[in-house]
Parts: C-alpha cells; structure tokens; sequence
C-alpha cells in the first residue's frame, strides 16, 4: 500500500510552519495509522532528516495522549475513535492524507504535530475533585450510590483528555471536557458538598485560558472517543446557573 | 551484602500495627523542611505525591507524558480486588493474602502479601470517597466479579475502565495538592539519572523533552515510581513511553534489582498481525468470566469459528484445570494457549492465536447483560479487528504484560540505596513469581497511598539533622556531566539502522527465550545474542536531531540502551533459577503433564542482582514461610 502523506512541520512554537509532502509505500492495510507514521520517520532517519514528533502513549485509546486532525477531522474519518485506534485499511492505496495538529488558542504547537494541552490540567487543578485526605474515608457501603446515577457518572468520567472535542469545535470551546467532569462529580453524593464552587471555579477556569463559547453545533460528540454526550454541557449550564443562584 | 528485610515482630495480622506503632514521626513543623521527589505520576506515584504533601512535605513530582493524567495505569480494565466479604462468600483478608501467596508461587515475603490484602478493603474506601464510579447494584451497594485464581468474588470494577478511573481520581488528588502548592508537577520530564551523596539518595538528573536541557533536582528522599518494563519485549500491552530507564539507572547506583526475569504473559492480549506491530492491545481478562477459551480439535482447521460444532471443539483449560477452567491464573492460562498454539491448533490468519467465546454466556444471560458487563471491551474489539464479538468469538493471544520483578525493596519498600523507594510495579515485592488479576491497582494504589507514607518518616526522621543536600554538589555535576556523554554518545554514532530495528531484535530475543516458557541452552544463546545487539547498537544505530530540542527518536534511543542491558540481566536471571515457579517456567523442571516442578530446598529465595561494572553478582533473600506451608500450586 503506498500513500501521499502531507503533514504539518514546525520546528517550534515561533516557527511558521508548513505542510511538507512525503511519498510512503510499503504499508499495509493492519497497520495502525500511528504505527505508518512510525514507518515513515524510520525512513526519514535512513534519508538523515528529523523524525516528524507526534504523540501517543498507551496506543490503545484511552491515555489520551494522541490526536491529530486527519483529512480534516479530528482523529481520522471515523466517529468515536483515538487517533491510535485508526488503522491503514481505512484509506485507499494511492490516497492522499493531510495530517495536522490540533488548532485552537489554547493548545499552542510545541512541534509538528505535538501541543500543550496544559489548559486542561489548568481547569482540573481548579476544583475536579473532592477534598478528602487519605485516611479519611468512611466505610464504601455506607455511601450508597444508585446504578443510574453511578451508571450517568460513569459515562462522564470516561473523558481521555484528548482534546478533540476543542480541536472540532469551531469556537474551540473545551465545554465538553469541562462538563464531563463537572457532572462526573457533581452527581455522585460524594461530590455534593463543593458542587456550586466547582462548577464556577473550574467554568471560570475554561474562560480564562481562551477556549471559546459552546454554540452547540454537536461537532464536539461526533468525534469524542468515549462518546460523551452533549448533554452534559446542558446539564453543566443548568448547574452553573443554580451555582449563581446558591453558591 | 546482607539483605534485611525488615519484617516487623509478631503475628502475621498484627505486623503492620506494630511497625506503625514503633515507626518514627515528624511533627508538621518539620515536614514542610522537608522535600520529596516522585518520579511517575501513576496510581503509586500521584498517590504517594498527594498523600505525602497533604502531610505536608514538598513535592516535586515528574512524568514523561505530557500530563499526569496519562500515566499507563490509565489502561488496567478490569478490577481491582479487595477483602471486603461483600459477596458473603467466604472471602478474608487470610483468605486473599493465602490466594496472592500461591498465585505467586510462593515467591514473595508472607509479611508484605498479608499487608497487601489487609490494606485492601480501606482502600476500597479512600476510592469510593474520591469519588470513582464503581459498578453499583440497583439497590446502591457496590458490585463485585471474580478473577483468574480466584474462587470468591472480591474484583470491584467501573466498566472495563478501572484503571482510568482510578488513575483520574489519583490525578485530580495530585492536582489538588498542585493547588494547594504543595505539590510542583513536571511533566514532560524524563529522569536519566540517581544523585547518590555520601551512600543516600540526594536528587535526580531529568531531560526536559520539550528544550531537551538537562536539569538538576535535590530532595531529601527520592520515590521512584515509574511502572513495569515489559516493553523490553518490545511488543508488550504497556504504552510505548513505558520504559526501565529509571530502576536501571538506580540499579546501576548500586540498588539490587529484584527477580528481573519474572515477567507475567497475559492470556488475552490480541494477536500480532505484522512486523511493523507496535503494541499488543490487551482484552481484560474480566472476559474470562464469561468467556470460554477452545480451539478446534482438528489440526490447522481452516474452517470459520462459527462452522466448528460444539464436539469439534477443545477447550483445553476446562479439560486441563476442572476447578478453575477458564479462569485459572494468567501464566497457566498463557502457557496452556502457547502449548496449543505450538502444537498446531492455532487460529487466526497466522496460527497464533486462541478463541474466547461468548455464545454460551449471551444464550445464558442475554445479550443485554453481556453488553453491560462488557460494552466497552467489544466495541474496542471492533475498531481494532473490525469484528463483531457478539457474533463470533474474539481471537486472543498471549503477549508481555507484567513486571513482577524490579528493584528490591524492604518491608518500608526502600531499596538498598537509603534514601531510595520504589513502589507499585517498579519494585519487587507482594506479586512473587506470578500476579494475581486486579491485585496491580491494588498494590500501586496501598504503595502509594497507604504504605509509603508510613514508612518515609522513619528514614527522614533522621534526614532532618543532615544538611538539606544542594544542587551545586559535586555529585549533581558528575552526575550531568556523565548523562550529557551518554546522550552525546549515542547522537555521535551516526550509524545505518533505526532505534527501533534494534528494539524489534531484542525485542525478538527475549520473546523466544525469556518469556513463557525458557530453558538453559536457549538462555545462554539470548545473553550472547543480546551482547551482539548492545555492540551493534553502540556502533551502528542513527539518531537524527539535535539534543537541545524536542527529540522522540533520541528519547527512544536512550530507553532502549538501558533495556538492552536489562535483558542481560533478565536472561541471567532465569537462566540462575533452576526451577519452575509462577511465570517462569524453565522446560527443564516439569512434570509429564508439563506442570510446574517448584524445588523448595534449593530456591526459596528471592534473587537481588547487584550491578558489577558490566557483570551481575546475585545475593539472597531467604524466604520463611512462618504461618503458611507452601504447596504444590495446583489450580486442577
């Protein structure tokens, strides 16, 4: 299988950067995407130019370390994948592919294809957890927790961090990651106690690291790979507006 | 050298409280003079940097990723386990403590595996408070599953993603403390060096990977907590950054380094399909509960699994081990596949691979109960496979998953620089020849939260009267100095061949000889094989790019430098133990059933390798077994 790959290079954050053009062939349909990118800087070794950097970790889709726009769409043509879990039979022999990083003021590049997503940590740092000190906890069963309420908080809590839902969004709004862990915690009793300072700390948070407003165009859950809703944001909005009111 | 364990005094279930009772304390004041380094930021290591800054030392806490939240605990699915009893079916912190015991094989200290599975139920506990989001039943109370080796249901979970959401819930305590400012978070940093002062651990050399600078780090205890290495075989279920950099660098600063070659083969990962494969992805093996495991009688059957009858199918761990079947322990259930595999009735497009079948558990429990149990897992079956497990089997495969080995660490898990800790699954300790499923969590998260935080203050108790060590040192200098010649080295060798063909022929070595199953001969042609591929590194590999930038193929090169020198220790390792026991299975010691043949009289010890410039000298931890007989490990 031989692909066109054209992909972004810059040196550094002040580099320009540009999109260069490089002819691979000798891959196959079981490759992972990730893993034909890895083919491809061996050969940029072997011709003593610089590997392309890109980033993943687990490569199994749930550390959240990797994510590239491909053809346009953040993590490849398919909804509700990691860029790691795109494999080369997704493409045609002879296709061209554009490989980009992610775009949007809050995630400036650090190199080719890599960004600091740190504003995420950022928003985490200002109030996603619940203030317990080890060895403070009282009996797990004396905390009961209905299945559809854990059940909800599960589907929130399952967010990677992979940042797609910004790099999609028009407005490069972080209003799904926000949330998700908003209505992870505000939901579970375990979370009720700081659950209106939460909400207005950590939306705060998101406003002042420049992710944009949520217009809700829903681009956000199409390419989210544990499929969060964007419900949540809803939801989100519903209780930072009681936070107003109460907190 | 005399290894000193330091087990405390008195019966197996008081051991823990009377080490607390006698350890030293330091009251707050005198904690906050007081700086500790973390390296990694997984379940040990962000639970160990928030635990330890909410008593109130200074943190300073590194990781390679580019967030905390990254670290590869992120991946465990399936469970972690505790001696709750919740099920009512006869569960005991004695009861998970003997099962640990003898899933390892009887290779590891009675006191640490009892400690292990009396902290487990509090631990369960601190989770719950955090706010993880347990399997619940409808009723609220917490759900629990079986596991491999296990007859009792002690397995608590969140979907296939427990290890995510435990690790998110450590991450968002460790970014409490950053709030807090008791915790300084580095991520994006690799450590490349031990500072080692007057016999003790004083500080670090880290790479920051984005400028590619080199920069020094004093403390007063170094913790190192940077996961397993089985990324030695190259095609492994850890995450591709994962890396053994860190404990080789201590080991070489004089840590002996515990059991190197018990490395744990994991039933279920899916199977290789092509050279340029760089990872195994793992599939719970939570699936066994309701999975079965067969293939077909006939030799190289070519037919699809769903033409295959119901007789026409073997399913060699029921017919092998009748008591536990499908869920006998990982490295039976690994090497039972690897035998059917070898012997011809492999599946898949190359023969390597096995069936897990769930048609008997959907005509059970309906379709609906498997999807709620195991959603997740299946849909992330199809977008790598591209195949609907709900209609036909998974095809599953062993691959390396776990380091049991790593440095050696007493009862207070300090290694035998003082000064020095490694907890979680960078340390040799509770798991013996052989992990149990869902005790890694567990033991990362008790290290980190629960024990290391009792144990510091006893060697700190007496940093406090020493001088707080200073980056101007003249061991800091060294240390830099020697970590800039090795990345200049290795960037002057401008050869014809990639870091990773290098990585692919380790990683081929040490997949032929020193993984399930190994034997003398085939040992000693690895070490030699392996000493070839470390002299042909050294002389032909290329790297392009400078150091001072962000370099991923030099931050590769770096990595596997060290892995080849630890898959010479690995080799010499097994090749030393002249048994079978857990996960290390040397063909020369078994039965004619092709069991296990354990010699107590000869190898009740725990191997601490010592770093001899280039040579490895072995000293011996004897293991007693005061309270529990060891026995045969029969799991039929």
């Amino acid at each position: 299988m031989k692909v066109t790959f054209k992909i972004w290079r810059q040196e550094s954050p002040k580099d320009k950067g540009a999109i260069r053009v490089y002819e691979v062939d000798g891959l196959t349909d079981d490759m992972s995407f990730l893993e034909a990118l890895d083919h491809l800087n061996e050969l940029l070794v072997l011709k003593d130019e610089k590997v392309i950097a890109f980033e993943y970790d687990c490569r199994e889709g749930i550390c959240g370390q990797c994510g590239v726009f491909i053809n346009g769409r953040a993590h490849g043509p398919h909804d509700n994948i990691t860029t790691c879990q795109l494999h080369m039979r997704s493409f045609k022999d002879g296709d061209t592919i554009v490989v980009e990083p992610w775009r949007a003021a809050a995630f400036p590049v650090i190199k080719d294809l890599i960004v600091d997503r740190s504003a995420f940590d950022r928003i985490i740092e200002q109030g996603a957890y619940i203030s317990t000190k080890t060895g403070t906890a009282p009996e797990a069963n004396a905390i009961l927790v209905p299945k559809d309420i854990s059940d909800r908080a599960m589907d929130a809590a399952a967010c990677i961090g992979c940042g797609a839902c910004v790099a999609t969004c028009k407005n490069s709004s972080a209003a799904l990651f926000t949330s998700a862990k908003i209505n992870h915690l505000n939901s579970l009793p375990q979370g009720k106690p700081e659950q209106h300072k939460r909400v207005q700390e950590m939306t705060h948070q998101m406003e002042i690291e420049g992710f944009g407003n949520c217009t809700f165009t829903g681009a956000c859950e199409v390419e989210c790979p544990q499929g969060i809703s964007i419900i949540n944001i809803a939801e989100m909005n519903a209780r930072r507006m009681k936070a107003n009111w109460l907190g | 050298m005399k290894l000193d364990s330091k087990i405390p005094e008195g019966k197996l279930e008081d051991k823990w409280r009377n080490y607390q009772v006698k350890s030293q304390l330091i009251n707050p004041a005198n904690k906050k003079k007081l700086t500790i380094i973390v390296v990694g930021s997984g379940l040990s290591g962000a639970g160990a940097a928030s635990t330890l800054a909410e008593l109130g030392y200074d943190i300073k806490c590194f990781c390679y990723q580019d967030s905390a939240r990254r670290a590869h605990s992120v991946a465990a699915q399936g469970g972690i386990n505790a001696a709750k009893n919740y099920q009512h079916d006869g569960d005991s912190v004695y009861r998970m403590f003997y099962d640990t015991l003898k899933g390892g094989d009887f290779r590891s200290r009675e006191a640490n595996t009892y400690r292990l599975a009396e902290l487990s139920a509090p631990l369960i506990d601190h989770y719950v408070q955090q706010g993880v989001p347990f399997a619940r039943e409808y009723g609220g109370t917490l759900v629990n599953r079986s596991f491999g080796g296990v007859q009792v249901q002690r397995t608590f979970y969140a979907r296939g993603q427990t290890g995510q959401q435990l690790l998110l819930a450590a991450y968002s305590q460790l970014y409490k403390m950053v709030r807090a400012k008791k915790v300084e978070m580095f991520p994006r940093s690799e450590m490349l060096d031990l500072v080692v002062i007057d016999g003790k651990a004083k500080g670090i050399i880290i790479r920051d990977l984005v400028t590619g600078e080199l920069k020094r780090f004093a403390a007063d205890a170094v913790v190192l907590a940077t996961g397993g290495y089985s990324r030695v075989f190259r095609l492994s279920t850890l995450a591709i950054g994962c890396n053994g950099s860190a404990i080789w660098k201590a080991h070489k600063k004089g840590a002996l380094f515990g059991a190197p070659s018990f490395t744990q083969i994991h039933p279920t990962a899916l199977p290789q399909s092509s050279e340029a494969q760089s990872k195994l992805t793992l599939m719970s093996e939570s699936l066994r509960n309701d999975g079965r495991i067969w293939v077909p009688t006939q030799k190289e059957d070519s037919r699809k699994a769903n033409d295959i009858h119901e007789e026409e199918r073997d399913y060699y761990l029921e017919r092998r081990y009748p008591s536990f079947g499908d869920l006998a322990p990982r490295d039976i259930a690994s090497r039972a596949a690897k035998e059917r595999i070898d012997a011809g009735f492999g599946v898949g497009r190359l023969k390597n691979a096995v069936y897990l079948d769930f048609k008997h558990a959907i005509e059970r429990f309906g379709l609906e109960t498997i999807k709620d149990r195991y959603g997740n897992l299946f849909t992330m079956y199809k977008k790598i496979t591209g195949i609907d497990a709900y209609k036909e089997p998974m095809q599953i495969s062993p691959a390396a998953h776990f380091s049991m080995g790593g440095l050696w660490v007493d009862y207070e898990l300090m290694t035998t620089i003082p000064g020095l800790y490694a907890i979680g699954e960078c340390n040799f300790s509770d798991h013996g020849a052989n992990r149990l499923g869902a005790n890694s969590l567990l033991q990362a998260s008790v290290d980190g939260y629960f024990i290391l935080p009792n144990t510091i203050n006893n060697y700190l108790a007496s940093e406090i009267k020493t001088d707080h060590p200073t980056t101007a040192h003249p061991e800091f200098e060294k240390a830099e100095k020697e970590t800039k010649a090795f990345i200049e080295k290795v960037l002057g060798i401008n050869g014809t061949k990639t870091v990773d063909y290098f990585h692919r022929e380790l990683g081929k070595v040490m997949w032929q000889e020193c993984a399930m199953s190994r034997n003398k001969s085939g040992l000693e042609k690895a070490i030699s094989q392996i000493k070839t591929i470390r002299s042909q590194f050294w002389s032909d590999v290329k790297v392009t790019g400078d150091d001072k930038e962000m370099n991923t193929e030099l931050e590769k090169a770096l990595r596997l430098a060290d892995f080849i020198e630890l898959g010479i220790l690995m080799c010499t390792d097994a090749l030393e133990r002249e048994e079978s026991c857990g996960a290390h299975f040397r063909e020369e010691f078994q039965t004619e059933e092709g069991e296990a043949v354990r010699i107590d009289k000869d190898y009740s010890y725990v191997s601490a390798w010592e770093y001899n410039k280039g040579d490895f000298k072995l000293h011996k931890e004897a293991l007693a077994f005061e309270f529990v007989k060891p026995s045969v490990r029969s799991y039929k």
